[in-house]
């Protein structure tokens, strides 16, 4: 239990720097929603389903959408 | 210079976080009103899930607060975006999506429907309530606007049911202030626990929640999209 929790926040950690790190907007708004996806499993091990359901409906589904229309109506890559 | 200083304010966060973080006793129930909801909440609310006891019912008044907050939001996104611009109505080329796309999501759009209903109407049973079928719902309303351009929600229908399910909320709590003297006072009997009919006014109310955030949430999708 306490291994499987371990890796999925370093996955979680490795995805949030790569999100900090790239350029390309799109691709970090992805790595964003890799790492809600993993915090709504995390939720979900630790007992809270409520939460976990509330992490992956808005976290990983509206604020991605959101997130990705706004680059639409932007530009795509970071200067 | 500049990264230096970052990262030694990062690592004195970093510390003082782990610090304040290591004192807390994870797991051990350390006030005593957490307790009493665990023990006594079944009982008084007649809700099997306890966090929809303490959100609907102990702490009822904050939860009306969440909900102005996000209606707050949405009307922000919905001045902020409508206005400022002269809304000409060019013609876009509506490009059509990829069969695929187009399939999967009008298959997709009534099962999305259905489990956010179920969850927000099996809110004070199975995990789950109000926000989280709300989201649901608005997510399946994002399919239908990535799948098919130029297909929009009917705003007056939908601001409609956002009025009168913020409204049904207000009106219950008033109804239980002049009854048991309390906001949001459960005036109606609890029933069986573990029932669908049961717990009083708190699934009527996780119902009106539910089609309020999926309203105000698929407004925001709509005014994102199309207005700006």
């Amino acid at each position: 239990m306490i291994i499987i929790v371990s890796i999925l926040i370093f996955l979680m950690l490795v995805s949030a720097i790569i999100a900090a790190v790239l350029k390309d907007l799109l691709s970090a708004v992805i790595a964003l929603c890799v790492v809600s996806l993993i915090a709504a499993v995390l939720f979900y091990l630790l007992q809270a389903p409520d939460v976990a359901m509330a992490e992956a409906a808005i976290g990983a589904a509206l604020v991605t959408a959101i997130f990705v229309i706004a680059i639409r109506k932007t530009k795509r890559f970071e200067e | 210079m500049r990264k230096i200083i970052s990262a030694i304010l990062l690592i004195i966060i970093a510390g003082g976080i782990t610090l304040s973080l290591m004192k807390i006793p994870f797991g051990i129930p350390k006030t005593k009103v957490g307790e009493y909801y665990i023990n006594k909440g079944r009982e008084e609310t007649g809700a099997t899930n306890i966090v929809t006891s303490v959100v609907l019912n102990y702490r009822g008044f904050d939860t009306l607060g969440e909900i102005t907050i996000l209606f707050i939001a949405a009307l922000g996104v919905g001045a902020i975006l409508s206005l400022g611009r002269k809304r000409t109505d060019k013609k876009e080329k509506i490009e059509p999506t990829s069969s695929i796309v187009y399939t999967g999501c009008r298959f997709l759009f009534p099962i999305l429907l259905l489990v956010g209903s179920y969850i927000f109407i099996h809110g004070h049973l199975t995990p789950g309530g109000g926000f989280q079928g709300g989201a649901i719902i608005a997510s399946a309303f994002l399919l239908i606007y990535l799948s098919c351009p130029g297909k929009r929600v009917n705003e007056k229908y939908s601001k409609i049911t956002e009025s009168l399910a913020g409204l049904i909320f207000i009106v219950l709590g008033l109804i239980g202030l002049a009854i048991g003297q309390e906001f949001l006072f459960n005036f109606l009997p609890k029933g069986t626990l573990g029932t669908l009919l049961s717990a009083g006014i708190i699934p009527i109310i996780y119902i009106a929640i539910g089609l309020k955030v999926g309203s105000e949430l698929t407004g925001i999708i709509d005014n994102l999209i199309e207005k700006s």
